[in-house]
């Protein structure tokens, strides 16, 4: 373990190329991100810290010292990176949407349905976002389009450095969607721009109503609700007016497609609205 | 637990103007509707400091009140929830304030350059 930070190597995020197995560590300190100056030890801990010596011990009056007025967000640097992937992005006109969820609300299985009745009409490729395991990867893979799984070993949400080398690795074609498949978890993704053109939510009717008022700041944030698993409404008690008022109270100019991606139905709806964002990206 | 990747964050910008002086104190202004929790912060705060130049320094947050404005009477008004509306029924509310996240203010100890061991400086 790194005792600058804390991070270990069992916590060091990964990217796995689904199709050619390789696996590479997402390099934190690369695009400039969180701990490049608190942290400046390579992963391979060599402390040999002979470099910035000279900068040390005698380059600093005092008078630097005391009360120093910083006003830096702490975002700064994950948005700045997630501007260059947006600009990255628009330049090969491709369109990159963030799906983020709970865990378990049908966000892969809508990914290969999407995939294959979208075959031939948009090209589409997925980073998969995971704590551990390239199933979902892998299930992207089988479904037919290029996948690169992360994986965020500790972390629970994907950041922007980390959607920049899966760019670079993934080079998507002009014209095509990129989707990224966030960590389930309707927290912490919220907070942290990729360089998206939106978020896209996605509510299965297993869970409660009134999850856009629980989880505000997701739902809010997000450009689009999928309400999946409809086909399971009639043996549940799930009222979907409530839960299209609960995320209209929290973003009053959502969108929200009823969708189930086991039966098909919506996804016609769910289609045009991917038409719609790729026809102005 | 994004509050983790906070604090290295605050660790990494607070560690970036130390420029190798011992931190004495972090001023972070943390917004009521940031989505970040302040005793989470705190509590990462010991680990992620661990060896730093931050080490011992004393964490201090500044939680700022959610405030809005209403776009359609242009009233201002507290907003203790994300989805607070406007006593006119409006709900294009823009946020003036409580969504901050930011180091404000740090302080340094003057005479602390010359012991710490390089490693810990950033």
């Amino acid at each position: 373990m790194c005792i600058d930070c804390g991070c270990s190597d069992g916590a060091t995020a990964t990217m796995t190329n689904v199709k050619s197995g390789e696996i590479s560590d997402i390099r934190h300190d690369a695009g400039g991100r969180l701990h490049d100056s608190a942290h400046q030890h390579s992963h391979g801990h060599d402390h040999d810290h002979h470099h910035g010596h000279h900068h040390h011990g005698h380059t600093h009056s005092h008078g630097h010292a005391g009360v120093i007025d910083l006003q830096q967000s702490l975002l700064e640097k994950n948005d700045a990176l997630a501007a260059r992937n947006r600009a990255w992005l628009a330049g090969r006109e491709v369109l990159m949407l963030n799906l983020v969820s709970s865990p378990g609300s049908g966000k892969t299985s809508l990914l290969e349905r999407t995939i294959r009745d979208l075959h031939g009409r948009m090209a589409i490729s997925v980073i998969e976002g995971d704590q551990a395991t390239v199933n979902d990867g892998a299930r992207i893979d089988a479904a037919g389009a290029p996948a690169i799984q992360v994986n965020t070993g500790t972390g629970c949400h994907l950041e922007a450095d980390m959607i920049e080398q899966a760019l670079g690795v993934l080079k998507p074609r002009p014209g095509s969607i990129v989707f990224v498949e966030n960590v389930g978890n309707l927290v912490c993704p919220s907070l942290f721009d990729l360089g998206e053109k939106a978020k896209v939510a996605i509510l299965s009717v297993t869970e409660g109503e009134d999850k856009p008022l629980k989880y505000p700041h997701m739902f809010r944030a997000a450009k689009l609700v999928l309400l999946n698993k409809i086909d399971l409404l009639p043996h549940l008690d799930f009222d979907v007016e409530r839960v299209v008022a609960a995320a209209r109270d929290v973003n009053p100019d959502v969108d929200v497609i009823k969708i189930s991606a086991r039966t098909g139905d919506g996804l016609q709806d769910w289609y045009n609205w991917l038409e719609s964002q790729t026809s102005n990206v | 637990m994004h509050e983790l990747g906070i604090m290295r964050n605050i660790v990494s910008i607070v560690a970036e103007h130390a420029k190798g002086y011992t931190v004495q104190r972090v001023t972070v202004a943390l917004g009521k509707l940031a989505g970040v929790d302040g005793q989470a912060l705190h509590f990462c705060f010991d680990v992620v400091s661990r060896g730093t130049v931050l080490e011992g320094a004393r964490l201090e947050l500044r939680e700022i009140e959610a405030r809005g404005r209403c776009r359609r009477c242009h009233a201002e008004f507290a907003t203790p929830t994300l989805y607070t509306p406007c006593a006119c029924g409006s709900r294009d509310i823009e946020r003036l304030a409580g969504e901050e996240l930011m180091v404000r203010e740090i302080e340094l100890d003057a005479d602390s350059i010359p012991d710490l061991p390089l490693s810990a400086r950033a």
